[in-house]
């Protein structure tokens, strides 16, 4: 229970640093350069109040149940005895669980990711909801799981990372120039934000609980960059998922003039 | 006060739902693939709970404070009508967010780290100290660099695509001058600047910009602020690694 108590106290110190320089830059332009009271200033104290305890509840949260167990399952299944291949160089194939278990996991902490959430539902509101909130939080999730295989790919098969991050920015960039003109800002802003809170430190442990157990890897030097993959691909799945639904629709109304989706 | 009840309630079981694919996946692995009972059973449940409460709140937090203040802070600067104001607010919003995010202070020291074990500095906790305050700070001003570019580019209604490949040549073109230690690092750095606060407020800055002002498009022109801000800590890093 202290052991609890303590960890609350560690990581509302650490959001209250997070929080207080935003706090100063917003109350200083507000106060000294605008020269005008901050409207409805309870609410919106109380609202970072909320912001605060809720993010610290969550990690804390997180710290306490998921984040143990997922690491530790990191470990175990990128074990050689696991992967029965004890006291020999395995090849990529003997690896699958690992990539099944990174993709699940990758989906599942980026689509529960705040970050995500809060974007999700300014663009569902400033589209006027034709961006569904847990569409683009699917597409997003899609992205990251993908990412995710092909980067422990590449830490099992000890490729260059700046390669495959090149052939992601080549298809993005043939992607932008056929996909609906509404979602790129959007799709880009997508990818930074699935590595807030929650994927970074299971993706990370499992990163470097891979690069630990391969013959021949640096946990330092190839544990990293997962992170950059996890970042890059829901940029491709969110204008994918933009470029069918305009596909559809414009398939669905072949002899209508075309309409924006 | 029933009806606010059912509301709290309608938003824990939302934030249980958020949840519950994380929990199941956890749970797959452990029970069918790793074939192990699961520890702490009653720890988990606990920690399930302060998940769904912390992320209702939260959200509901963004709502009232964060999206609000700024996007209203938006339109006043817009208002204003003064560049060098808004431009210099942009700045500052972007380097004070980045400069005591923890998960940076976090990789910055594991990067002064490899540093070290690569011959790059100096193996001493002084030259380790200094080599991640360095980067910190060249993250922070990466960050700072991002928003005000997205912002000019919100105020001129670039399109955003043009400003990114740029920006990606200048990731592809410094990859090969960069120590080799030093490029994971620098890509991963890109996407933890970016923390789960800065991210609605960020958003709301851009969304109430490109909304304020005649001819922009609030999805078109709005959004782009945090792609630049986990893009040109990439290049900012790599060129530290290169200059150091």
């Amino acid at each position: 229970m202290t052991e609890l108590l303590a960890r609350l106290a560690d990581t509302a110190l650490a959001t209250l640093r997070d929080v207080l320089p935003l706090l100063a830059v917003l109350l200083g332009f507000q106060l000294w350069i605008l020269r005008q009271p901050i409207p409805q200033l309870r609410r919106v104290l109380a609202g970072f109040g909320y912001v605060v305890v809720g993010l610290v509840l969550f990690l804390v949260g997180l710290e306490e149940a998921l984040f143990p167990l997922g690491r530790l399952m990191a470990r175990q299944l990128t074990d050689p005895a696991f992967l029965g291949i004890a006291g020999g160089v395995g090849t990529w194939s003997d690896y699958l669980w690992v990539y099944g278990f990174a993709a699940a996991l990758a989906f599942a902490s980026a689509t529960a990711e705040p970050a995500l959430i809060a974007v999700a539902m300014k663009a569902n509101a400033v589209s006027g909801g034709a961006i569904g909130v847990r569409g683009l939080r699917v597409a997003v999730g899609l992205g990251a799981a993908l990412g995710i295989a092909l980067g422990t790919f590449r830490i099992v098969t000890g490729l260059p990372i700046h390669y495959f991050i090149m052939a992601i920015y080549a298809v993005i960039m043939v992607q932008t120039l056929y996909a609906p003109r509404m979602i790129i800002a959007l799709a880009y802003d997508s990818g930074g934000v699935t590595t807030s809170t929650v994927t970074v430190p299971l993706v990370a442990a499992l990163g470097l609980g891979l690069a630990g157990t391969i013959p021949g890897r640096d946990p330092v030097v190839d544990g990293f960059g997962l992170i950059a993959f996890v970042c890059s691909f829901p940029i491709m799945t969110v204008l994918g998922y933009a470029q069918l639904a305009d596909w559809r629709a414009r398939r669905a109304a072949t002899r209508q003039p075309r309409r924006e989706i | 006060m029933s009806a606010r009840l059912l509301a709290t309630l309608a938003t824990l079981f939302s934030g249980v739902r958020d949840l519950l694919p994380i929990i199941v996946v956890i749970g797959f692995f452990q029970i069918a693939v790793l074939q192990q009972p699961v520890p702490h059973l009653e720890r988990i449940l606990l920690g399930a709970l302060l998940v769904a409460i912390g992320l209702s709140l939260f959200l509901r937090g963004l709502e009232m404070g964060l999206f609000p203040i700024g996007e209203s802070l938006a339109y006043a600067l817009a208002r204003k009508g003064s560049l060098a104001w808004l431009l210099l607010f942009a700045f500052a919003l972007g380097f004070g967010t980045t400069v005591a995010e923890p998960t940076l202070i976090a990789i910055a020291g594991e990067a002064a780290r490899v540093a070290a074990g690569g011959g790059v500095i100096a193996d001493s906790d002084a030259a380790r100290a200094d080599y991640a305050f360095g980067l910190r700070i060249t993250v922070a001003l990466s960050v700072g660099t991002a928003i005000v570019l997205g912002v000019f580019r919100i105020l001129k209604g670039w399109p955003v695509h043009y400003l990114i490949l740029g920006g990606y040549l200048g990731v592809v073109v410094l990859t090969p001058f960069a120590p080799a230690e030093i490029v994971g690092i620098a890509y991963d750095s890109g996407g933890v600047t970016t923390s789960s606060i800065t991210v609605p407020l960020v958003t709301a800055l851009g969304v109430g910009l490109a909304s304020s002002i005649r001819g922009r498009n609030p999805m078109i022109d709005g959004f782009g602020l945090i792609a630049f801000a986990s893009l040109t800590p990439m290049i900012f890093v790599m060129a530290y690694g290169a200059l150091r």
